[in-house]
């Protein structure tokens, strides 16, 4: 995949992704380095998102990489009327590598068109962020030691996630068994369940998690947001179902994780944190690896 | 009595003539195909009896000779349409047209959130369903279904 944007994680094939996060694993053997030394990488972040972006930094730092860029675009020449291909042309000319979020979607597949340097989708609106999906996978096979014949659980807002509509689309190449826990307005849209049904993969669908969560082998927790219910009283009856506490974990599988891409907020109650089926933090550690992976193949020198 | 005066619409000697287009789409055929743009005698007709779409219209071009790949633009607003191709007064080909794989510069993604809506970028759709066409948009990824289409 070298000099290749990653837009979107329909763009991998299996065989690259399994070698991203091979390549990744190296990385959390030795997460220092210099083989970005001489690199300058830009990062535009044209709306806030912490998290990803020092992720990304962090990746480029600890191989000796250089970073340009801005966190916020109102403190970018954006704030004075450029357009998005105006400010991609111009940043490709300063560096090798641009990292971009941007609010509007398909804003990284243009990038990715007009640009003479590999473009990195970090999060395109509500479509695609393929480097979280990316360190999803890697959670879950460390996590597992395989990604064949799971039992994954996404548990909140399944309508509107983006990182559960990718991540289920990524793990339904290796015959997974899906269930969707959620309440009856944020389902999981059809098309997705269509897609599963036409390659015969099975799933199912659940308003409530406690009596079935032995079966679990990754329970994937999202937010269940207040503005996304028509009615505020819907929002009241259900926003405890979808808690996750310590107590039900009694009965789950040894091998049971919980991830969840963060920010969280009240889903999974803090007296999980501490046991060791909480893996939400590690995950976060793991997306450092994983990027130093997908920077280190796309620019070649691994 | 007075013979009523037939204005006639004559047959042409070499062109195309497309037939059975839907008489509310006739104008976006015109734009789609540059018809406006071009200094070949044309003549349409619309509002035209028919059994199969109500009210239709046609269109005759003298000399103009399509290929495939351009006559498909149509296939978003007039998917019965038929091509009889003139050569000589005769018609020589008959063609009906297709909906193309990939629909470029022609509809409008209906995600308002899409880059295409916001900045100057050429929308491009991959077809993903043909029979009650379905545009999947290849930046926002979003689909784009037939009661929804607007034709830019």
């Amino acid at each position: 995949m070298k000099n290749k944007s990653l837009v979107s994680i329909d763009d991998l094939s299996n065989d690259e992704i399994i070698k991203i996060l091979n390549l990744a694993e190296e990385f959390e053997k030795k997460p220092d380095g210099h083989l970005l030394s001489g690199k300058v990488i830009a990062t535009l972040f044209f709306e806030p998102s912490t998290r990803t972006r020092l992720s990304f930094e962090s990746a480029v730092s600890r191989l000796g990489g250089k970073i340009v860029g801005f966190a916020d675009s109102s403190t970018s020449s954006v704030s004075k009327g450029e357009t998005l291909k105006d400010t991609i042309i111009t940043v490709s000319n300063y560096c090798d590598l641009i990292v971009m979020r941007h609010p509007l979607e398909g804003s990284a597949r243009y990038a990715s068109e007009i640009s003479r340097v590999p473009v990195i989708n970090a999060g395109d609106g509500a479509n695609q962020h393929p480097t979280q999906t990316l360190l999803d996978l890697y959670s879950i096979r460390k996590t597992q030691g395989t990604l064949d014949n799971l039992n994954i659980f996404f548990v909140g807002d399944l309508k509107y996630g983006r990182t559960v509509h990718s991540l289920m689309m990524a793990m339904a190449r290796w015959k997974t068994t899906f269930n969707f826990i959620s309440p009856e307005e944020l389902r999981m849209p059809e098309e997705y369940k269509l897609y599963l049904e036409n390659i015969g993969l099975k799933y199912y669908e659940h308003t409530d998690f406690t009596e079935i969560i032995s079966k679990a082998d990754i329970i994937y927790m999202t937010r269940v947001q207040r503005e996304r219910f028509s009615d505020p009283i819907e929002y009241e009856k259900v926003k405890n179902v979808y808690v996750l506490r310590n107590s039900m974990l009694n009965n789950t599988k040894p091998n049971l994780k919980i991830l969840h891409p963060l920010p969280r907020v009240n889903e999974i109650h803090i007296d999980v944190d501490d046991n060791p089926k909480a893996y939400y933090f590690e995950q976060t550690l793991n997306g450092v690896y994983v990027r130093q992976s997908i920077l280190c193949s796309i620019l070649g020198v691994k | 009595m007075k013979e009523p005066k037939q204005l006639s619409v004559s047959a042409i000697e070499n062109g195309t003539v497309i037939d059975h287009i839907p008489a509310k789409t006739l104008f976006k055929v015109i734009q789609i195909l540059g018809l406006d743009h071009i200094e070949n005698q044309i003549t349409f007709g619309t509002n035209l009896e028919s059994k199969k779409l109500g009210k239709k219209a046609i269109i005759k071009i003298s000399d103009k000779f399509f290929e495939d790949e351009d006559i498909n633009r149509i296939a978003l607003v007039a998917p019965e349409a038929k091509l009889n191709i003139i050569r000589d007064y005769e018609v020589v080909e008959k063609k009906v047209v297709e909906v193309p794989d990939i629909i470029t510069g022609i509809a409008k993604c209906m995600n308002p959130k899409c880059i295409t809506n916001h900045e100057m970028v050429k929308t491009r759709f991959r077809v993903i369903s043909k029979k009650s066409v379905a545009l999947k948009c290849m930046y926002c990824e979003k689909i784009t279904s037939e009661e929804n289409l607007q034709i830019i």
